[in-house]
């Protein structure tokens, strides 16, 4: 499904990505691991068509996610480390993904319910006016609403109490299968129920690549 | 087309709730108020009155603090996002990046253009109302050269919004564009004429190709069809063309650059890392 070829992204004098080869196949649950400026972010941006690379290529189900970013991004649910501080309220920012993602407002409503986050009570509320928990919650609905076969959730779990990261974590179980889900994570604790590959990376290379 | 659309009008919903949105409709509302207070449809000035007299004033205030109204509130609109990461989130779903730049670009439009236009229409309602003169004319070329005008900015602040990571450097070049295009080159080409070392037309040349300077010439054209006011400057320009073709090329020439500058942000915007 996603097939890295000897990706090398620099900034300016700086390797982000060194020469890394890997593929992520259907029903894999990676935890993409590494210390900080390991390249994991721009690994998951080079595969969402943000980076041009220096070298080598990224390829999802064959598409380069730069010149076929439209086709390549309706197989992709992406969570971000932070949310961002969109000024849209609620119900304009589900406006946005259901028209241009096709993803059916209730089905956003049903997995917001899931995760204990109320969304009729704040749909006129701005997304950045809400709280760090509950913004994560709506990304993660939004994520599992769009029904792609690629999940990409870049620690996802840092703004979730306990009780949300259960919800968050049963929400998965159940929708994991014939997937690809790539988890970015310090934690592997958290997430070894659900992974069954871990990489590592260090330095823009990828230093391990092990089965769980 | 819908995704396109989609943006436009998620972005001027946004903009209508902006604070800077408030303070610049009231700006451009309250102009007009002001004139209306302060009389400046009874005063006479070179033969100026009524309406005339008040459209006069708006335009002279409006070629200052427009364009820099729209830089600083527009020049952002990527490099915003790009810096707080919102670019990051939002075009994670799947929408050209034609249909979100593009879609950007018709929103702000929007947002930049309405009130500078509308705050003309209170002015001719009210000057209605008050049993004045409508000066039609003038209001029509006023409106074309309000739109060419608030194209120009808008296509630059985009075009410095598409390569600038940070949304404060994007800020100062706004700020040294609005700056060189406003003063910078009146004093240089003033001085260089003074110089004697360049041929007149050629100074005058580079004066006209200035979207503030055509747009400060075609406002008083209308008035002042010989350019009088002008002085010997005004014999360069209409002996070249005639009063009608300035007045197209003043409202066509400004819209060329913001398309232009427009088009050059879109191509740096799609070859570039997004974020």
């Amino acid at each position: 499904m996603i097939k890295i070829d000897n990706l090398t992204k620099k900034f300016g004098a700086h390797i982000s990505l060194d020469n890394v080869s890997c593929e992520f196949n259907k029903n894999e649950s990676i935890a993409l691991m590494g210390a900080n400026g390991a390249g994991k972010t721009t690994l998951i941006r080079s595969i969402l068509g943000y980076y041009h690379p220096d070298e080598g290529s990224v390829a999802i189900n064959g598409l380069d996610p730069i010149k076929h970013r439209i086709n390549v991004l309706q197989e992709i649910s992406f969570v971000p480390q932070l949310p961002p501080p969109i000024k849209l309220n609620i119900d304009e920012l589900i406006q946005y993904i259901s028209i241009s993602a096709n993803v059916d407002k209730e089905k956003i409503m049903h997995y917001a319910n899931e995760m204990k986050l109320d969304l009729k009570a704040n749909l006129n509320k701005s997304f950045f006016k809400l709280s760090g928990g509950m913004k994560q919650k709506l990304l993660i609905a939004i994520s599992l609403a769009k029904k792609s076969t690629i999940i990409i959730y870049d620690e996802p779990t840092a703004n979730l109490d306990p009780k949300a990261r259960d919800d968050f974590y049963r929400l998965l179980k159940q929708n994991e299968e014939e997937k690809v889900l790539l988890f970015v994570t310090h934690r592997l604790e958290e997430v070894k129920d659900l992974v069954n590959r871990q990489i590592y990376m260090d330095l823009g290379k990828v230093v391990s690549d092990e089965k769980i | 087309m819908k995704n396109l659309y989609l943006i436009a009008y998620l972005d001027l919903k946004e903009s209508l709730r902006a604070k800077w949105f408030v303070v610049y409709s009231l700006v451009f509302g309250g102009l007009i108020a002001l004139f209306f207070i302060a009389g400046v449809t009874e005063s006479q000035v070179m033969g100026f009155s009524g309406l005339s007299r008040l459209l006069l004033m708006y335009i002279q205030i409006t070629i200052v603090i427009l364009p820099i109204f729209i830089l600083i509130t527009t020049v952002r609109s990527i490099s915003g996002d790009r810096d707080n990461h919102i670019l990051e989130y939002m075009l994670s779903f799947p929408i050209s990046l034609k249909q979100y730049y593009w879609g950007k670009i018709i929103g702000r439009f929007i947002t930049v253009y309405l009130p500078v236009l509308f705050a003309m229409v209170i002015a001719i309602v009210y000057g209605a109302f008050k049993g004045a003169d409508i000066p039609w004319s003038i209001f029509f070329l006023y409106t074309g050269l309000l739109f060419a005008m608030s194209s120009a900015f808008l296509g630059i602040a985009f075009f410095i919004s598409s390569f600038v990571k940070s949304s404060e450097v994007a800020l100062g070049i706004a700020f040294f564009v609005w700056i060189f295009l406003l003063a910078f080159i009146d004093i240089a080409l003033i001085s260089l004429m003074m110089q004697n070392r360049f041929n007149e037309e050629l100074i005058i040349f580079i004066a006209m190709i200035n979207p503030m300077e055509i747009f400060r010439v075609a406002a008083i054209s209308l008035f002042d069809p010989e350019l009088t006011v002008m002085g010997p400057v005004a014999f360069y320009i209409l002996d070249s063309m005639s009063q009608g073709v300035f007045v197209l090329i003043s409202i066509g020439y400004p819209l060329a650059v913001g398309l232009f500058f427009a088009f050059l942000g879109f191509k740096i915007f799609e070859k570039k890392d997004l974020v």
